[in-house]
């Protein structure tokens, strides 16, 4: 097994780790129990991702928790809040449908990370499957929620380039990539009633950003909010 | 036991009954098909689905601390624990519908505050350490209180209870490890120990209700076997179990009243301020208007979900009566890698 390269697994750690914060902020709050249970499964399954890739970088509570924004590698739209659960679904299908393509690439390597994907990859089938359900369930169900998960959608599109812009020591072929993503979530929001959005797919003040350290606004409010208390006892262990 | 509900109303009931007495008596199972007093039915749904309510409210003292933990594995556990805390609502809730009621009905009951759920968690989670004193006392509490119902005489609760000890026993054990933690961390740490432990410990000792003479529910349902043993024989055991732990944890428990009686073999302890307890119950609480209204507004704000998925659903049910498939579903072969549907 060879080493992982350490700005890759900082990516993707940094992606699973936002995402499941983000996801955490829904405890208490779901529009029913059994997304109660959905969602924190969703989140702890990331959580648990990210502690092992933050790991193969360095010590994962340092990593999460005494970095600055700046120095945050997940893309932008893992950062954004919850908004209702139209938003919360559509950050999902996006991101869980690029994970699991992604994930099923790099199970083939021989690194570290190869490792992480090839166990993760199931988990990320079931998220996935979890998102696109929703997906079907308010694109064809009510106007309104039609109408919210078009929004959604339409919202969240412009921070879905990113995803495709190469991570350095990550041998995937982007184009591909991105080809069948467009392909799977084209088809799952046809099934939907739902139309895939037509705008750019980022803005030019944003393209890539994340991966670069360049986040968005709410992102700064949220690591405040994240890393205040373990920030507030230098040295301490928990 | 096997008595089943009689076809026609034109049976006597008193051989149900006295059937039912008897079956109770030789700690039988009562199971969702036999007969049953409709007293003892009202006093199952009141009790269980102020059991689940209380796992679905307790969600949010604890929740209040996901997006703040201070270590990565101190947050999966604490995510973790939220959730089996809606698992344990949703089997409890099961079992409550056993008894012909709904979850949707009881949730209705819960938002018109028609029906309670343990007093404890209108208090406020102030620091990281009150997520440790939760698990220890107030888990604590909750096994003391629940160990007993896996006999009790009603079947579908009783199995519930089961798997839920299991569970809430794990939790307490974490949340005594987290209060250990921090007793022997940082001085800073410890105090934050301390102060939660010196706000969690009285509202726990409540949380095994009134004291016996004042127990309205209390005589009947220990004859039903629903329940096992008095609220004030609880409370003892459990104070004479958490003494020993506090020493062992480096913490005080905040009553000097506190001390063991040799006669007795047990602790005694100072007076519950019980109207405290009595204003927290009629809703006076520091939080029972927050808990209530974050419930009603999580339930009102998903009611377009909880819409679209029944009118999904009448859809789908609606093509496949028909045979119909979408055009779009025809098309879908060449770009989709598997059905989604």
């Amino acid at each position: 097994m060879n080493p992982a390269p350490a700005s890759a697994a900082l990516a993707l750690g940094d992606d699973a780790l936002v995402l499941s914060h983000r996801l955490g902020e829904w405890a208490g709050h779901a529009p029913v129990l059994e997304e109660e249970l959905a969602l924190a499964n969703i989140a702890l399954d990331l959580l648990g991702q990210a502690r092992v890739l933050l790991s193969l970088v360095g010590d994962e509570d340092e990593l999460a928790y005494l970095r600055e924004e700046r120095a945050f590698r997940n893309l932008q739209l893992v950062e954004q809040p919850r908004g209702d659960f139209a938003h919360t679904i559509a950050r999902q299908l996006y991101f869980s449908s690029y994970q699991r393509l992604l994930y099923e690439e790099l199970a083939q390597g021989d690194t570290a990370i190869a490792e992480l994907a090839s166990k993760a990859v199931k988990e990320v089938d079931y998220h996935r499957d979890h998102a696109e359900h929703w997906t079907l369930r308010l694109g064809d169900g009510t106007a309104e929620s039609h109408q919210r998960m078009q929004q959604a959608l339409d919202a969240l599109w412009r921070y879905t380039g990113e995803a495709f812009e190469p991570i350095e020591g990550l041998a995937v072929d982007w184009a591909t990539l991105r080809a069948r993503w467009t392909d799977r979530i084209t088809a799952v929001l046809r099934q939907a009633t739902l139309t895939l959005p037509n705008g750019p797919q980022s803005g030019a003040w944003a393209a890539g950003g994340g991966r670069q350290g360049v986040h968005t606004e709410p992102f700064g409010r949220m690591l405040a909010e994240m890393q205040h208390l373990h920030r507030s006892h230098p040295g301490a262990t928990w | 036991m096997t008595t089943m509900a009689p076809d026609a109303g034109t049976q006597d009931d008193a051989a149900y009954e006295a059937r039912f007495n008897a079956a109770v008596a030789a700690e039988e199972r009562i199971e969702p098909r036999d007969w049953m007093p409709d007293a003892y039915r009202a006093s199952l749904v009141r009790q269980i689905a102020q059991h689940a309510h209380s796992e679905i409210i307790g969600m949010q003292p604890e929740a209040n601390w996901i997006t703040r933990a201070p270590s990565l594995r101190r947050k999966a556990i604490l995510m973790a624990k939220v959730q089996d805390e809606a698992g344990h609502g949703l089997y409890l809730y099961s079992a409550a519908e056993t008894l012909g009621t709904s979850r949707d009905e009881l949730l209705d009951r819960l938002h018109a505050g028609r029906q309670k759920y343990s007093s404890i968690f209108n208090y406020p989670t102030l620091t990281w350490a009150d997520v440790g004193a939760i698990g220890w006392l107030v888990d604590g509490a909750a096994i003391t209180n629940q160990v007993p119902l896996c006999r009790c005489s009603y079947g579908p609760y009783a199995r519930a209870m089961v798997r839920i000890c299991k569970e809430e026993s794990f939790h307490q054990r974490q949340g005594y490890e987290l209060l250990l933690a921090l007793s022997k961390g940082t001085e800073a740490q410890h105090a934050m120990a301390q102060d939660a432990v010196n706000r969690w410990w009285w509202p726990s000792l409540m949380m095994f209700g009134p004291p016996d003479d004042e127990s309205a529910h209390s005589a009947q349902s220990m004859a039903w076997r629903i329940k096992r043993h008095s609220n004030d024989e609880l409370r003892q055991r459990f104070v004479d179990i958490c003494v020993p732990q506090a020493e062992s944890l480096g913490l005080t428990l905040p009553d000097p009243d506190l001390t063991w009686d040799e006669e007795r073999g047990h602790y005694a302890f100072g007076p519950i301020d019980w109207d405290e307890f009595r204003e927290v119950l009629r809703g006076n609480g520091p939080c029972n208007e927050q808990r209530i209204n974050q419930r009603r507004t999580a339930h009102e704000e998903g009611a377009w979900v909880r819409e679209a998925a029944t009118a999904y659903a009448a859809k789908q049910a609606e093509r496949s009566r028909h045979g119909y498939r979408a055009p779009q579903d025809q098309q879908q072969g060449d770009t989709q890698e598997e059905d989604i549907a």
